[in-house]
């Protein structure tokens, strides 16, 4: 067929692994990650006239991604919420997934967060982008993402009990407490 | 165990709170970004362009 479409699918593949590392940093779960990655290829195919080649097709799909999740959450109500029974649950199946203890600890702190500034400290501080395209990815100003990822940043440091000095990490008695008092 | 190979512990000095946050969550990130891309994506794309096309010769006709 044409080389556009041949460049709109390699454009698009190129962004796969970038957008399921997204996918899975806002959901903690590979399963339903996976599924929102594919529900937001079939959009994005859907809609790829509206894309013009050259121009950042990661925040395109990072777009089409985040706005698919979140229209899927107002459907199903509040169950991607809960976050402290799909971690227990993924990691009893699948622990090799999860990297080291370390970043298990650090999955569960970053579900504890509200969506808006989870989503903001992963596009600024994972994905690459300036703040300026988290606010148009997110759809909203950029005083409000920065705000976000303050937020985030802090709650991240409350909850990991992460200290600028004498810093020995969260004990493996005191963290899952003091970690769960943030949910109940 | 823990911090075994805890990104933001392995300098030995004590990074800022910050940089201990966004070294972890960079590994966390990359994790599955070095995963392979799992070929039902693969297949996906592949069945869409196909569909495409056969509707395009279709529509031609």
């Amino acid at each position: 067929m044409s080389s556009e479409k041949n460049d709109f699918k390699r454009e698009m593949l190129a962004a796969l692994p970038s957008l399921r590392a997204f996918a899975m940093s806002l959901i903690g779960r590979h399963d339903r990650a996976d599924d929102l990655v594919q529900d937001t290829i079939m959009k994005a195919w859907a809609k790829q006239d509206h894309f013009e080649l050259g121009t950042n097709m990661k925040a395109w799909l990072f777009t089409i991604l985040r706005n698919e999740l979140y229209s899927q959450m107002r459907k199903r109500g509040r169950e991607v919420q809960d976050s402290d029974g799909h971690f227990t649950e993924s990691l009893a199946h699948h622990p090799e997934q999860y990297g080291s203890l370390d970043l298990q600890d650090f999955r569960k702190a970053l579900e504890m967060l509200p969506p808006d500034q989870r989503e903001a400290i992963i596009l600024v501080g994972a994905s690459g982008f300036s703040y300026e395209e988290a606010a148009t990815i997110c759809g909203c100003a950029l005083g409000t993402i920065k705000s976000r990822v303050n937020r985030a940043r802090q709650r991240l440091q409350d909850i990991l009990q992460v200290k600028g000095e004498n810093d020995y990490g969260p004990d493996e008695t005191s963290a899952p407490i003091t970690s769960r008092a943030f949910v109940s | 165990m823990k911090h075994k190979t805890g990104a933001g512990r392995n300098s030995g000095t004590t990074l800022d709170p910050n940089a201990q946050i966004a070294a972890k969550l960079k590994a966390l990130y990359q994790s599955v970004q070095e995963e392979a891309i799992p070929a039902r994506f693969l297949d996906l794309l592949e069945k869409l362009d196909a569909a495409e096309q056969q509707s395009a010769l279709q529509g031609r006709e």
